[in-house]
């Protein structure tokens, strides 16, 4: 590590960060344009084209809020609940690799903030201490329903956080290996050919009960509908951050976006190749360098454009997907949820790990 | 990195620094959210001695599972407003935890005086483990082939833990 | 009792349910109408007997109301307040004329009672403020939605 290595670290640490924190504000309004448009609304249009603005508005109005502390709370503790949602949601992403490697002045700049050796097992568990986040707010409020809101979160916290763990063991199977760079760069393979069409090897076609099982396990980990029986706001109000206003509960809000990005980011990167680029954009950059109008370090850099933009894309579609889920479906009631988790989802993912073995002797 | 030290002795005193906090706190919901640092500083020793697999279970299942079990325990019994009373403690406690304590410690002293800091280093150093592929490779092979016997015996054990706990809390009549 | 409605295989597995709910919600986000009125630059149409702010009719700038006291006398809510006093041409009329618009139901029975044609109520249904609600004879002589 010399002084250079130490300023591109910088700046991987300094875009990512600043991706991670404009994912809120731009998510809220999709979520409130989004919806809008699911019921039949028209949602916030009023401020700058289509709305756009509003998320601007809304970082401004939390600003400047009063910004009081109950009397009742347990202070030190409600203080520090924000911080502990937020500070884990922004580190994870930074074991996702958003582009492969490029060789720049002798160097190999690899796009990825920490290539860790236990990959996605770091976003697990710093992602398990995000929960504290909501625990910690909830018991500090000293209001029964943050209470009841805080003890739903961490037995479903506890719930689902197996099925999850047990889900990702089939990628771990298939690839062997638990390095995100290394199983990003198997799923460039080809899986086999389909007349003339390649099916690569990515994750959703080797991993397909896997992936289902992943998918709803991350809904009950970022608390999203229909889990999200921690805030339940016909129930128990808005759950743990019921007590909360202006700064602190957007950090709460901002700590759900990022851990929104973070999964989205990981299911792309387990199930749907992650980097590794759209059909048809790899023979448009074939193309391209046939024609001859790109070649040498011109050509490395539109292909890591390129990789970054695939990414996006299907980070960006997992993004959405949350949203609409949202606006589709009803709240699990607690005791469907918890039977849900153990009962369907728990055997599940045991049998997806057995068939994963009967499919790798096979092959 | 000659940087290390500097952050060991930093997460070792947070760490004593917290123990002692779960010790001689009143409150045992603020011993448990002490004792989660703990582990965290655990999790960050392991981590600077490149042993990144067992840094990130010790916060998954440590930190991350096992200390969310008991704050929901603690929250759900609502024990935060039960104050300890340890004088009415009789004078067998007293004596079996002064015992177990020095089991403990003499236990600890028998690891430190055989571990690789005074008879050298063990046979996994940090070369061979690159070699063969990274920590979590060189666990997942060594407990599938020379450690299978007592791998499979802990899971057993748990397993049997897991049913005994079912038949206890199981209602008579449903 | 418990009842547990009859559910095929298909339904047990919520997947094609939830599929085919998601393609309701996306199916509205492209292609739903949206009911959404642009509120201050497009307005919903009212009835014109839409019975909205109080005005009383004048001719000539004078107003109709001879403070016959019909319409306090009917009003269901006891909203209008009225102090005759007597012009020096001997006729009757209003010195003071209030509506206290937080208690009026906008019945329109004072409008219907009124011999002279002088209390209307008007399709205007904005009507609020920044002082407290009550209309006094100056503010209803303005002729706002005049009809």
């Amino acid at each position: 590590m010399d002084f250079i290595d130490w300023i591109i670290l910088g700046i991987k640490i300094g875009a990512l960060l600043i991706a991670l924190l404009s994912v809120a504000p731009v998510m809220s309004w999709v979520e409130r344009r989004g919806s809008a448009l699911m019921q039949n609304r028209l949602g916030p249009n009023r401020v700058g084209p289509f709305g756009l603005i509003q998320p601007i508005a809304d970082a401004v109005k939390f600003m400047f809020k009063e910004d009081p502390v109950p009397g009742h709370v347990s202070k030190f503790y409600y203080v520090l609940a924000p911080l502990i949602a937020f500070i884990p949601a922004l580190t994870t992403f930074s074991v996702i690799p958003f582009a492969s490697s490029i060789e720049v002045m002798g160097r190999v700049v690899r796009f990825q903030v920490a290539d860790l050796n236990v990959g996605f097992l770091y976003i697990f568990a710093i992602a398990a201490l995000g929960i504290y986040g909501v625990v910690v707010a909830g018991w500090a409020s000293n209001n029964k329903y943050s209470l009841l809101g805080s003890v739903r979160s961490s037995s479903q916290m506890i719930s689902y956080e197996l099925s999850m763990g047990l889900s990702v063991i089939g990628v771990i199977m298939i690839f062997s290996s638990v390095n995100l760079n290394d199983i990003v760069r198997d799923q460039g393979n080809v899986l086999f050919h389909l007349g003339q069409f390649a099916i690569p090897k990515w994750g959703i076609f080797v991993q397909p009960l896997g992936f289902l099982i992943f998918l709803i396990t991350v809904f009950a980990e970022t608390n999203r509908l229909p889990f999200d029986l921690p805030e339940g706001d016909s129930e128990i109000i808005a759950g743990y951050h019921l007590e909360y206003g202006s700064m602190k509960f957007a950090m709460f809000m901002m700590a759900e976006y990022i851990n929104m990005a973070t999964v989205s980011g990981l299911l792309a990167t387990l199930y749907f190749g992650g980097w590794q680029m759209l059909p048809g954009m790899h023979t448009l950059l074939e193309s391209f360098s046939l024609s001859g109008s790109l070649s040498g370090i011109t050509y490395e850099w539109v292909r890591i454009v390129f990789e970054m933009f695939s990414f996006v894309i299907k980070v960006a579609f997992f993004m959405w997907f949350f949203v609409w889920v949202r606006w589709t479906l009803p709240r699990f009631r607690f005791d469907q949820l918890m039977g849900f988790g153990w009962k369907v989802m728990f055997p599940l993912s045991l049998v997806n790990i057995l068939l994963t073995g009967i499919f790798i002797k096979v092959m | 990195m000659e940087i290390s030290p500097l952050f060991f002795y930093l997460f070792a005193g947070i760490a004593i620094a917290f123990s002692l906090f779960v010790v001689f706190s009143k409150s045992p919901i603020s011993s448990a959210f002490s004792l989660i640092v703990v582990f965290f500083c655990f999790a960050a020793i392991y981590a600077l001695l490149e042993a990144h697999l067992i840094a990130a279970l010790q916060i998954l299942v440590y930190a991350g599972a096992i200390m969310v079990l008991f704050i929901f325990v603690i929250m759900l019994l609502g024990a935060d407003k039960e104050v300890l009373d340890f004088k009415k403690s009789s004078v067998f406690l007293k004596c079996s935890a002064v015992l177990f304590c020095g089991i403990g410690v003499c236990g600890f002293a028998w690891v430190l005086f055989h571990s690789p800091i005074l008879i050298g280093t063990g046979p996994h150093s940090l070369e061979k483990i690159k070699m063969v592929g990274g920590n979590t490779r060189a666990i997942s092979e060594l407990l599938f082939s020379e450690y299978v016997l007592p791998f499979e015996l802990t899971s057993i054990l748990l397993l049997v833990g897991i049913v005994g706990c079912v038949v206890l809390v199981k209602r008579k009549s449903l | 009792m418990l009842l547990k409605p009859k559910t095929s295989i298909l339904q047990k597995i919520y997947l094609p349910d939830i599929i085919i709910g998601l393609w309701i919600t996306i199916k509205n986000f492209f292609f739903g109408k949206k009911v959404t009125i642009q509120y201050p630059e497009e307005r919903r149409n009212y009835s014109s007997r839409l019975r909205g702010m109080h005005y009383i009719k004048t001719i000539n700038g004078v107003e109709n109301c001879t403070a016959c006291m019909l319409c306090p006398t009917v009003c269901p809510a006891e909203c209008i307040h009225i102090v005759a006093g007597e012009r020096p041409d001997k006729e009757k009329y209003p010195i003071s004329f209030e509506v206290d618009v937080l208690r009026c139901c906008f019945c329109g029975m004072c409008e219907e009672a009124c011999p002279k044609d002088a209390i209307k109520l008007s399709n205007i249904y904005e009507m609020s403020m920044l002082k407290r609600s009550v209309y006094e004879k100056d503010f209803l002589l303005e002729q706002r939605g005049h009809k």
